[in-house]
């Protein structure tokens, strides 16, 4: 079968990326033509600045080299700009008259910088800061001359400027505004800025007006207005700019010129050919243009009345974009949130959102000019609306999140101001400076070995651009994740640009385009109720999943239909399938559930005959109160469960992303401080909660008085008993990130006590994601969302209540039990055993 | 090549997405069988650390290892990228609904059960 014919025009990141992904899902679906104006291959924009600046060179940041569109099947033209679309005929042209047909095209031809309307704008030696060229041009200026004069103090006039300081020439920066980087960072902020950049020796004329660019002037003509000298006939070569006048009267001297007051986007092409543009041409939530064969993407793109000038959003755009092309047909783009942040060595700055704030908005501001540090956070209706950090932003990215998933913060409110650290935690220090000071040696994720220097080196040599892209080649926080805060900075500080900025929406796998939320409510309302249907449903890229999709899908299908569906062992963790942890020889443990960590001689008597009769070769007493067998055969776990079985036991779930252990003190009943009976309430809290299947693994605690010997407040739920009643405490974590509880509540009876332990864990159930414990999730849907559904609304607390009882019914089920009589027999024994 | 193929057992005692073991004088050897019913034979030896193959997740054509989360190509016995290292396969195949294992094991590239 012909293959379709694809035609790129733009051979820059927006339209590449789009390709990438395109290649990633639908390989040989097109045959692809790729034109560029430019004569290199994509490279990255961004890192023009570095370049500038003699950080970077220009072979370090292709992104594609030209054998990689060889090895892909693409033919590329560079050094040719389409002039003509015929969208009767679907050919594009060439200015040199290369043609090619299409019948999918994708426009992606950026922007243009905007230059100033000005006399005199067009005297060599005034150059915008795009491409490579321009790149060039100002190296080597920089060599001849000495006076250099930015126009524009936004972000690309201050990164220009910081490269030509450094490339030695004596630069002024001219800015209309009455601060630097006016669309970025309110005036505090700004100023600190500034006497920074003084420090590094750039000149700052701000609030003045450009009126005209001068000619150099020769010995010859002392009138700088007279721009031309005939000589022998010849047309004399035009001077080059020479100083620069402002509408005060003042003028300062000037060899070079960048313009960087602003970006237009590049649509002169789409407008010859008849394409709906308005500031921008114009696309719908799929990224296609008025011309349904034409798509576009990048900065020429008005999508929503916005153009995006910063890649975070063109990447979202291409993943959208290329879903479309490759005819899957599912993904929409709903716009983005951008951040910023500076790409000078040694300036820490960012903000996002509306930082400026406005009537009904309040700020929350901290500032030490003396070190150099400034925040600013902007709260309406008591979410975060917008952040200006300057100094310190480690915690930019946290900010961020709260501001996307619109998260409640008002019971955080007093402490927002000092980051993610102050919130319960206690585990980390600056980490920033910590991790950028850190040797390349340093190991940052002790999972997989996974050294700083490994991370740098990946991200360097292989582009990468996202988290995602450094897990996937590094390993680097893959496996338990502790380290991704570390990783995301390293990444940041590598590539520059910020672009570990967290999409819009998070899909939940590599397999779809939907997140964990929109998933869990497509199951609900259309009533799916099995892996196979939902994946159909709701368009999965694979035919069968992956790791991380099919125990969510699993989890998620069991939860909303408790009495119905029926479990698929094969999309659990062998863990969960085999009712153990696996340990490092393949051999398992087992840890017989303890009630409330109670024990009796009979008990212990049973335990031990068990072991002695499976050769047990280590016994230990656990963390979380009761007896760890290690080093069990597979094939012997049945027989094994049978005797404790025969004993009473049950399983404890030591393997599940289930109600582990409930741990307790002593209490009223023997303790000389004790105000409750912890010990028995314990022992009710986990008959009432074991065998419930969770997003991730739940623990609780009951401490018979607030000293606390059960360490309640960092369980995932803790009673801490008090004279008057009992202390509900939520989100603990004593695992990889230390985070103390938030109070819940104070309720005066056990029946409350039970009821509030079933509605808060029903909640959170219902509505975390997979794989996310209570400590994180509280603190995504914040506080106040929790109490409004447990506490303060009585009906919906007994509600969630009854629907938790309703799953531990089918759930209180001893798994080890039905194994010992046969269940899952496949799972234990060999399918044949071959003598030698 | 001469395979000695050894009778196994019935397919449907193998799970869909699931594995099972083979004991034999050589090691243990685990059998695959994929969403669509394809079989594959590797040796249950993660080329990692050497974690049991046979109880990780079976997706498409791969299997995620237990311990550490790689992921090796059925067909060919190989690790994913970026991880490096190589699972020996084996020719398996289904006849009449039965499955028989050959322990000649197969080459590199060639995959399991069609070398017959
Ligand atoms: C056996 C035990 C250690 C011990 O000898 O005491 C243990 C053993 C393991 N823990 Fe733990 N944890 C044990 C108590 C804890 C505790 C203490 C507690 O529960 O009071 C914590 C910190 C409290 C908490 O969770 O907030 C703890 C935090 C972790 C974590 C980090 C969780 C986190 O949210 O940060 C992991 C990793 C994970 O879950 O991803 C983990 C994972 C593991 C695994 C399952 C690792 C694995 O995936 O194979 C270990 C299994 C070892 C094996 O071969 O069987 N274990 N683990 C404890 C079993 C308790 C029980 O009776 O069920
Ligand atoms: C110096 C600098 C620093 C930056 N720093 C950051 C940063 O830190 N963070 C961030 O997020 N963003 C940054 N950006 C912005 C980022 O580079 C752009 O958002 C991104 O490159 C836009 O991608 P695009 O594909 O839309 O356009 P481009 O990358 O510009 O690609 C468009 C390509 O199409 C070509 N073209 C146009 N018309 C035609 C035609 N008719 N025929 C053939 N080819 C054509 C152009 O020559 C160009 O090569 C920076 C930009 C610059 C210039
Ligand atoms: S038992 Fe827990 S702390 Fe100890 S090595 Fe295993 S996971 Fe780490
Ligand atoms: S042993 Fe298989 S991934 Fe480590």
């Amino acid at each position: 079968m012909a293959r379709m014919k694809l035609v790129l025009v733009g051979n820059g990141m927006a339209g590449m990326r789009t390709l990438e992904e395109l290649l990633k899902s639908a390989p040989d679906l097109y045959d692809i033509t790729v034109f560029g104006d430019e004569p290199h291959p994509n490279y990255n924009r961004i890192m023009l600045s570095p370049v500038l600046a003699g950080e970077q060179t220009v072979e370090q940041i292709i992104l594609n080299p030209r054998e990689w569109y060889a090895a892909n099947g693409i033919t590329l033209h560079t050094g040719r700009k389409i002039v003509k679309i015929d969208r009767k005929r679907r050919y594009v042209e060439a200015d040199d008259g290369t043609r090619a047909d299409y019948d999918r095209m994708l426009l992606a031809t950026g922007s243009k910088p905007f230059i100033l309307p000005v006399p005199g704008a067009d005297l060599p030696g005034v150059v915008g800061f795009r491409d490579i060229a321009d790149v060039d041009a100002m190296i080597s200026a920089s060599g001849e001359y000495k006076h250099a004069v930015v126009i524009g103090g936004g972000l690309l006039g201050l990164e220009a400027a910081n490269g030509l300081k450094l490339r030695g020439m004596d630069v002024s920066v001219v800015h209309i505004g009455d601060w630097l980087l006016d669309r970025q960072l309110d005036e505090p902020a700004a100023r600190l800025l500034q006497q920074n950049l003084e420090a590094k020796g750039l000149n700052f004329l701000l609030k003045k007006q450009t009126e005209a660019l001068l000619p150099r002037r020769s010995g010859l003509a002392r009138d700088a207005r007279v721009t031309t000298v005939a000589i022998a006939g010849k047309p004399a070569p035009t001077p080059r700019v020479g100083a620069i006048r402002f509408k005060d009267g003042s003028e300062i001297p000037a060899d070079l010129v960048v313009m960087a007051v602003g970006i237009r986007p590049n649509t002169a092409l789409a407008e010859s050919a008849g394409l709906y543009c308005n500031r921008g041409l114009v696309v719908n939530d799929t990224m296609q243009t008025y011309d349904p064969r034409i798509y576009a993407v990048g900065e020429c793109v008005s999508h929503r009345g916005i153009a995006y000038g910063l890649v975070a959003p063109l990447f979202e755009q291409a993943k959208v974009c290329a879903n479309h092309l490759a005819e899957h047909g599912v993904a929409l783009y709903g716009g983005s949130m951008t951040s910023t942040k500076l790409k000078v060595t040694g300036i820490d700055l960012f903000s996002a959102g509306n930082f400026m704030g406005g009537k009904g908005h309040e700020e929350i501001v901290f500032q030490d000019v003396g070190r150099g540090s400034y925040k600013k956070l902007v709260l309406k209706d008591n979410r975060l609306a917008g952040a200006v950090l300057y100094g310190d932003t480690l915690d930019g990215a946290w900010y961020f999140e709260l501001m996307r998933e619109h998260t409640d913060v008002s019971d955080i409110r007093d402490k927002l101001l000092f980051g993610r650290n102050h919130l319960g935690d206690s585990g980390h220090g600056d980490e920033k400076t910590r991790i950028m000071a850190m040797p390349d040696s340093t190991e940052i994720c002790g999972c997989n070995g996974v050294c700083k220097g490994d991370i740098v080196k990946a991200i360097h040599e292989k582009k990468l651009f996202t988290l995602d892209e450094v897990r996937a080649h590094t390993k680097a926080s893959g496996s338990c994740g502790s380290c991704t805060g570390l990783v995301e900075t390293i990444l940041a500080a590598t590539v520059g640009g910020d672009y570990s900025v967290a999409p819009s929406k998070k899909p939940l796998c590599g397999c779809t385009e939907y997140s964990h939320d929109e998933i869990r409510a497509a199951i609900v309302e259309n009533h799916l109720k099995s892996l196979p249907e939902t994946m159909r449903f709701m368009d999965w890229k694979t035919p069968d999943g992956c790791t991380k999709c099919r125990p969510a899908l699993n989890y998620y299908l069991l939860c909303a239909w408790p009495t119905e569906y029926v479990d698929d062992a094969q999309s659990r963790y062998i863990n969960e399938r085999a009712h153990g942890n696996i340990q490092k020889d393949g051999s398992f443990s087992v840890v017989p559930r303890m009630w409330g960590g109670l024990t009796n001689p009979k008990e212990l008597r049973a335990i031990a005959d068990v072991a002695e009769k499976f050769n047990v070769p280590e016994m230990k007493v656990t963390g979380g109160q009761r007896i760890d067998l290690f080093g069990v055969k597979k094939e012997d776990l049945p027989a094994m469960w049978k005797d404790l079985s025969a004993a009473g036991f049950v399983s404890g779930h030591a393997y599940g992303k289930a109600l582990r252990t409930v741990k307790t003190c002593v209490g009223a009943k023997w303790c000389r401080f004790g105000t409750q009976d912890s010990t028995g309430l314990g022992v009710k809290l986990e008959q009432l909660t074991w065998g419930s299947w969770m997003p991730h693994k739940y623990k609780l605690a009951v401490s018979g008085c607030p000293r606390n010997c059960a360490e309640a407040t960092i369980k995932d739920f803790g009673v801490v008993c008090v004279d008057s009643g009992y202390e509900l405490h939520v989100g603990g974590n004593g695992g990889i990130k230390v985070r103390v509880t938030d109070l819940l509540t104070k309720v005066e009876t056990e029946e409350q006590v039970l009821q509030f332990t079933a509605a808060f864990a029903q909640l959170y159930r219902e509505e975390a994601h997979y794989l996310e414990r209570t400590a994180p999730w509280v603190e995504r849907v914040g506080l106040s969302h929790i109490k409004e559904k447990v506490v303060e609304d009585e009906a919906s607390r007994k509600a969630l209540a009854e629907r938790f009882l309703i799953s531990q019914k089918p759930a209180q089920v001893d798994p080890w039990k039905e194994r010992a009589e046969g269940g899952q027999r496949h799972e234990f024994i060999p399918i044949a055993v071959i003598p030698a | 090549m001469n395979e000695n193929w050894l009778h196994i057992g019935p397919l449907e005692d193998i799970p869909r997405q699931g594995a099972r073991v083979v004991k034999t004088a050589v090691g243990e050897i685990a059998i695959f069988r994929t969403v669509d019913d394809e079989i594959f034979a590797l040796r249950d030896k993660c080329p990692h650390k050497g974690g049991p193959l046979s109880q990780g997740i079976v997706h498409g054509k791969k299997v995620a290892c237990p311990l550490h989360d790689w992921k090796i190509n059925l067909d060919s016995g190989l690790a994913v990228a970026p991880d490096v290292g190589c699972a020996a396969r084996y020719p398996v195949r289904v006849v009449d609904g039965m499955v028989s294992l050959s322990l000649a094991p197969g080459s590199a590239g060639v995959p399991a059960g069609e070398s017959a």
